[in-house]
């Protein structure tokens, strides 16, 4: 942060000395506070609970990252974007990284000059009917009424699916969520479509949720994942890393609960002692510190346990691990090693 | 038959008939309903539809006030309470009232800074609205923005203090050399507080303060009604400065200057205030040099108040235009040069004349603020389309919130259009 | 005696740039221009360090790419394969349509409520000083989305209409209200149609020509023909002869329910009528205002000296306070046209395929050109409030008081 909004202002009059055009990494360190975009509301994944405090999912990874470099995992400054300003919020420095459902494409990474560091959900566009419209396919839906949530890639998909199947259906694009929501359960539309795990979240915010089903074709692929700018590859690395770290940690069984005792000293497992600091210079190498890994998994602890936390099955949103099992698992989630 | 002589006549009455009151029809609630209701079949037609709407609204919105819930957690609750009657579940505003006030990320232990804040702006705000009073207060509005800023964003008391010392020392600049030359006086006064402020910021510690009393606040964490207001009252008055010198320009006889004021306001008033919104959010950091990060809040500000500076620049076009040239001719027989004649002659008339106009683009202004909900910005509107109604337990509740925030800005756009007209009426006496 | 000379010209000083009015004003500018010159440039500079920086261009060539979108609204020919120029057209056309019907009904609202406030019926003036203080003093935004949810929450889904126990019913058959938009019977044209509507459109021609006749005529004679039924006869009569004489040409074809919408007929989508109704009615209220303002300002002597021509009340209303009041109702009226353009650029609240929608929402986010789009969209705004100002000149012009 600079030092206020008014001496800000003065920055664009180019008056006072702005902070020196360092790596993202010396700015992080600098500011104290990690910045990180988010969505404007998406339970589960991402929203302010009723003290504005966030949580969910991608937000756990934003505390990671924050703990890993800042060694606080409540460091954070969440900035919510939208579907059209996260990209701009990313690009111009608002932002050091955006952790918003953001599906990774080639005109994205390509064209617009983003790296997306790995994925933290694999997820795939889905439609959620009433069950009583008596729908069992989405290819049911000739002439329907589709509601979609706007800003993401979720209209593309849907046009290719709709004319590749050559049915006809209409699109009604809504804003937020939380309207599309409501204009679904008015019935001003057939069906709702957004990224499955985005069905689940607001299927489990309804009323009565049995009385809506999730339809089973998945018309897309949507791997979500963190991404920064390009250009600035040691801070992509501390973000890519963090996150597989989470992951590794997973796949190594190391959680929140064993983590202290593991990296008290080196143990038998040289790739856990590798991961922990214990062993190894891996922490020198990203700019940080040894522990940098331990302090991500103790922010809120590894990979499947964030998901189980905020997603998981036994949360209101009820997503199993499915596609995002570890790899052992027969799932795709895969880290590559430490080492 | 003695005294038929001195009543000679049958009968005369010998003093006045005690007025009857008027038929039943003409007088009292019946006649005053004759003539404002019942005057014509039309009128008629037209009061039994009038009765009709008015019914069905209250029956229809009655039952709904009066069975609502003040105090559960959540909608669901509401509905079980209500066993399916018609009632209101108003708890969502009990729930959930700091939210709208202050947005959800202001600490709630710091809730007395900003209302302090809005007590003062409201004696700041009084002697500039009600010409009457001390003009003493008027240290208050200057002093008002140094204050407001440190109470809301919290922080060193040195950030404000240089702030002012900069104005300060700009003042005392201008006021000695505004006697010789007011260019001189105006752009010595601007260099000064410049100089003051680069100068004090270079030395000035990092202001932030992170926990007490006055802990820093970041504007991303300011919100609901509390961020239309800031924006409302900031944007104005930042606007004010700039319309004027912008409505000058564009009765310059310099051409280029016209040309350039010309072409600024037409260009704000041809954009709808949405798309300049668009370049705040996604256009605008890309023009500030690489390693300045200007937060979002900051260039709201900008965009808005460039987007009022062209309406206001208008209005007082306007009031310059109605003075009689008289006055124009007048002060430059008497010598005054351009910044005399306009700072002692036609500035306070155009200005007073153009009043009126002023404040109604500042309701206009202060309505459009809802607008930033849009740009992800969580104002009233943008607090309640966000996070409340996308939470688990309110989603749902529609009209309590949308009711709810139509009172709030009716209360303050009710209030000042009322003020205006008030005003519209003290101004006219001078110049019939 | 005196002679007056010239004082003797003195040679030129850098001093006289500033201190001598002949010099000064240029000096200004020059002025001006270095400056404006400077911040231009070092905006230009911070936009194109920050684009290298990231990597980035200005590129229009998006435009041509298929957009990949589909767009529920649409008044041209337009598939998810056509490019994104397009579909910002759609988008254009669709501003066009709202901003044109919202204007048309705005005025109607006005013009009714700013009437109906100076009636000398009390309860329907209160009524309409509510009316108008309510809508001018809370957001536009909160009544579009007000307006909406009552759209979405009022009126019943086309699963209403459908089984032996329905809910809702269709008007006469033919209208459907649904929170999904409206729909109406859509004309069939069978062989023939042409001449009736031939007909309708002499028609109509004709009835103009009656009333330029009968006016002529009385300011001519004085004499005064009948004028109300004799244009609704001509306006009626033969294009409903013609239709019975062509043997009914014109067919209607009626909403049905099939599948999981009616079709047939014509819809009119519900954003679309959310946005047009929200915007017809906050503008509405302005109108009134102005409206009201206008017929005030025509001085009562005016009427009175009506009166004392023996003119009737609703002649001095149609000859004498009208055309007088118009001259004060229109200007605003125009400039609020012009916010009904602006403000239909909300419409993306509602979820309406406008351009703000399309190439300001949809494409922007697909293509993350941000900075072209916004741009595009501006330049669009500001061709079509540049065209308003244009009539609001000329007719100004022309209705300038002609004093001679």
């Amino acid at each position: 942060m600079k030092k206020s909004v008014f001496l800000g202002a003065l920055t664009v009059a180019g008056l006072a000395a702005g902070a020196a055009a360092a790596g993202t990494l010396d700015d992080v360190k600098a500011r104290g506070k990690l910045n990180c975009g988010v969505t404007t509301g998406l339970v589960g994944f991402a929203a302010p609970d009723a003290n504005g405090e966030w949580n969910g999912f991608d937000v756990s990874v934003c505390r990671a990252v924050a703990a890993a470099v800042l060694g606080d995992s409540s460091a954070v400054e969440f900035v919510p974007t939208t579907g059209k300003t996260r990209f701009t919020a990313l690009a111009s420095g608002e932002i050091d990284m955006l952790a918003r459902n953001t599906t990774w494409t080639f005109s994205r990474d390509v064209d617009l000059k983003f790296t997306f560091v790995g994925v933290n959900y694999y997820d795939g566009q889905g439609f959620m009917a009433p069950k009583d419209l008596g729908v069992s396919s989405a290819k049911d839906l000739d002439g329907a009424t589709v509601c979609i949530q706007t800003g993401t890639t979720t209209e593309l998909n849907l046009a290719d699916f709709f004319r590749s199947n050559n049915i006809s259906y209409e699109p009604v694009p809504i804003e937020t969520n939380a309207e599309a929501q409501q204009q679904y359960l008015a019935g001003a539309c057939d069906v709702f479509t957004t990224d499955a795990s985005g069905l689940a979240a607001t299927r489990a915010t309804f009323e009565d949720p049995s009385a809506h089903v999730l339809l089973p074709e998945i018309v897309s692929k949507e791997p979500l994942g963190p991404l920064v700018r390009h250009g600035d590859n040691e801070w992509g690395d501390i973000v890519r890393w963090t996150l597989n770290a989470l992951i590794t940690a997973e796949e190594l069984g190391v959680t929140s609960a064993n983590i202290k005792e593991a990296s008290m000293e080196a143990g038998n497992n040289p790739e856990i002692n590798r991961l922990l600091g214990t062993e190894g210079t891996l922490g020198e190498m990203l700019g940080l510190d040894a522990q940098w890994a331990k302090r991500a998994i103790e922010a809120g602890g590894n990979y499947g346990e964030i998901f189980e936390k905020n997603i998981g099955e036994n949360t209101p949103i009820g997503l199993a691990r499915g596609l995002n099992a570890q790899w052992t698992d027969g799932g795709l989630i895969y880290s590559p090693p430490f080492r | 038959m003695a005294d038929q002589s001195t009543n000679s006549v049958a009968f005369v009455r010998t003093e006045e008939v005690p007025a009857s009151p008027p038929p039943a029809n003409a007088a009292g609630p019946v006649k005053w309903m004759r003539e404002n209701l019942f005057s014509t079949p039309v009128n008629t037609v037209l009061t039994i539809v009038a009765a009709y709407v008015i019914f069905k609204i209250i029956t229809g919105a009655f039952p709904w006030f009066a069975n609502g819930i003040w105090n559960s957690q959540s909608l669901a609750e509401c509905r079980e309470i209500l066993q399916g009657t018609t009632g209101g579940c108003f708890s969502v505003l009990s729930e959930r009232w700091n939210q709208l006030l202050f947005g959800f990320k202001y600490p709630p232990e710091l809730y007395w800074r900003p209302t302090l804040a809005f007590v003062i702006f409201l004696l700041a705000a009084a002697p500039v609205l009600f010409f009457k009073l001390p003009r003493k207060l008027l240290i208050v509005t200057a002093l008002f923005p140094f204050i407001a800023y440190w109470l809301i964003w919290g922080g060193s008391i040195l950030t404000p203090l240089l702030a002012l010392a900069g104005v300060a020392g700009g003042y005392v600049v201008y006021s000695r050399f505004v006697t010789n030359n007011f260019a001189m006086g105006f752009f010595g006064g601007i260099i000064a507080a410049f100089l003051i402020w680069t100068i004090g910021g270079s030395i000035l510690p990092d202001g932030t303060i992170t926990d007490g009393p006055m802990q820093s606040v970041p504007s991303r964490d300011l919100g609901g009604f509390m961020l239309n207001l800031m924006l409302g009252v900031t944007c104005v008055s930042l606007s004010l400065p700039i319309g004027i010198a912008l409505a000058l320009g564009r009765q310059s006889s310099m051409p280029f200057i016209k040309y350039v004021c010309v072409i600024f306001i037409e260009f704000i008033r041809g954009v709808p205030l949405i798309t300049l919104l668009f370049v705040a959010s996604v256009m605008l950091a890309y023009f500030f040099p690489p390693e300045a990060t200007v937060d979002l809040f900051l260039r709201v500000v900008i965009m808005i108040t460039l987007f009022s500076s062209a309406y206001i620049a208008e209005v007082i076009r306007g009031g310059l235009a109605a003075l009689p040239k008289g006055q124009y001719e007048a002060a430059d027989s008497l010598g005054l040069d351009y910044a005399q004649a306009m700072r002692l002659i036609i500035l306070p008339q155009a200005l007073k004349i153009s009043i009126p106009g002023i404040v109604n683009v500042a309701v206009g202004l202060f309505k459009d603020t809802t607008l930033v909900s849009v740009i992800s910005m969580f104002d009233l509107v943008g607090m309640i389309r966000g996070p409340i109604l996308a939470s688990t337990e309110w989603n749902g509740v529609y009209w309590e919130l949308w009711l709810a925030a139509s009172v709030l800005f009716f209360i303050v756009c009710y209030g000042i259009s009322q003020y205006s007209q008030w005003l519209e009426r003290q101004l006219a006496t001078g110049h019939r | 005696m005196t002679i007056m000379t010239d004082p003797p010209r003195e040679s030129f000083r850098l001093g006289m740039l500033l201190s001598d009015t002949r010099y000064r004003s240029l000096t200004l500018q020059a002025i001006a221009f270095i400056l404006l010159a400077l911040s231009i440039g070092y905006l230009a500079n911070n936009l194109v360090r920050n684009l290298t920086a990231l990597g980035l261009n200005i590129d229009f060539s998006f435009l041509g790419t298929p957009a990949g979108y589909d767009i529920n609204q649409r008044l041209i020919e337009y598939t998810s394969q056509s490019s994104n120029l397009r579909a910002a057209f759609v988008g254009i056309l669709n501003t066009l349509l709202v901003a044109f019907l919202a204007c048309v009904t705005a005025t109607i609202f006005g013009v009714l409520a700013g009437v109906l406030r100076l009636s000398n019926n009390w309860l329907v003036r209160k009524l309409m000083s509510i009316y108008v203080e309510i809508f001018r003093n809370i957001p536009v935004l909160i009544w579009i989305i007000i307006i909406f949810t009552i759209m979405t929450a009022v009126l019943p889904g086309p699963r209403a209409f459908r089984g032996d126990n329905a809910t809702s019913s269709m008007l006469f058959d033919a209208f459907a209200f649904t929170n999904r938009g409206v729909y109406i019977p859509a004309p069939i044209w069978g062989p023939g149609s042409m001449v009736v509507v031939a007909t309708f459109i002499a028609s109509i021609v004709a009835m103009f020509a009656y009333r330029r006749y009968a006016t002529n005529l009385l300011y001519a004679t004085g004499r005064l023909l009948p004028m109300f039924w004799p244009s609704v006869a001509i306006f009626f009569l033969p294009a409903i002869l013609m239709f019975f004489i062509m043997g009914s040409p014109i067919g209607l074809e009626y909403p049905e329910l099939k599948g999981f919408n009616f079709a047939g007929g014509i819809k009119v989508g519900g954003p679309l009528i959310a946005i047009w109704f929200a915007l017809s009615i906050y503008t509405g209220a302005f109108i009134a205002e102005n409206v009201r303002a206008g017929i005030q300002a025509v001085s009562k002597g005016q009427t009175e000296a009506a009166g004392a021509l023996g003119l009737r009340s609703g002649r001095i209303m149609s000859l004498v306070v009208l055309p007088q009041a118009l001259r004060v109702i229109i200007p605003p009226l125009i400039s609020n046209y012009l916010n009904i353009t602006k403000n239909s650029s909300l419409a993306i609240l509602v979820g309406y395929a406008d351009v703000t929608a399309t190439l300001g929402g949809i494409t922007l986010n697909q293509t993350g050109r941000a900075i072209e789009c916004v741009v595009l969209l501006m330049l669009f705004y500001l061709v079509i409030s540049l065209t308003i100002s244009f009539v609001i000149n000329i007719y100004n012009n022309a209705i300038k008081l002609k004093e001679r």
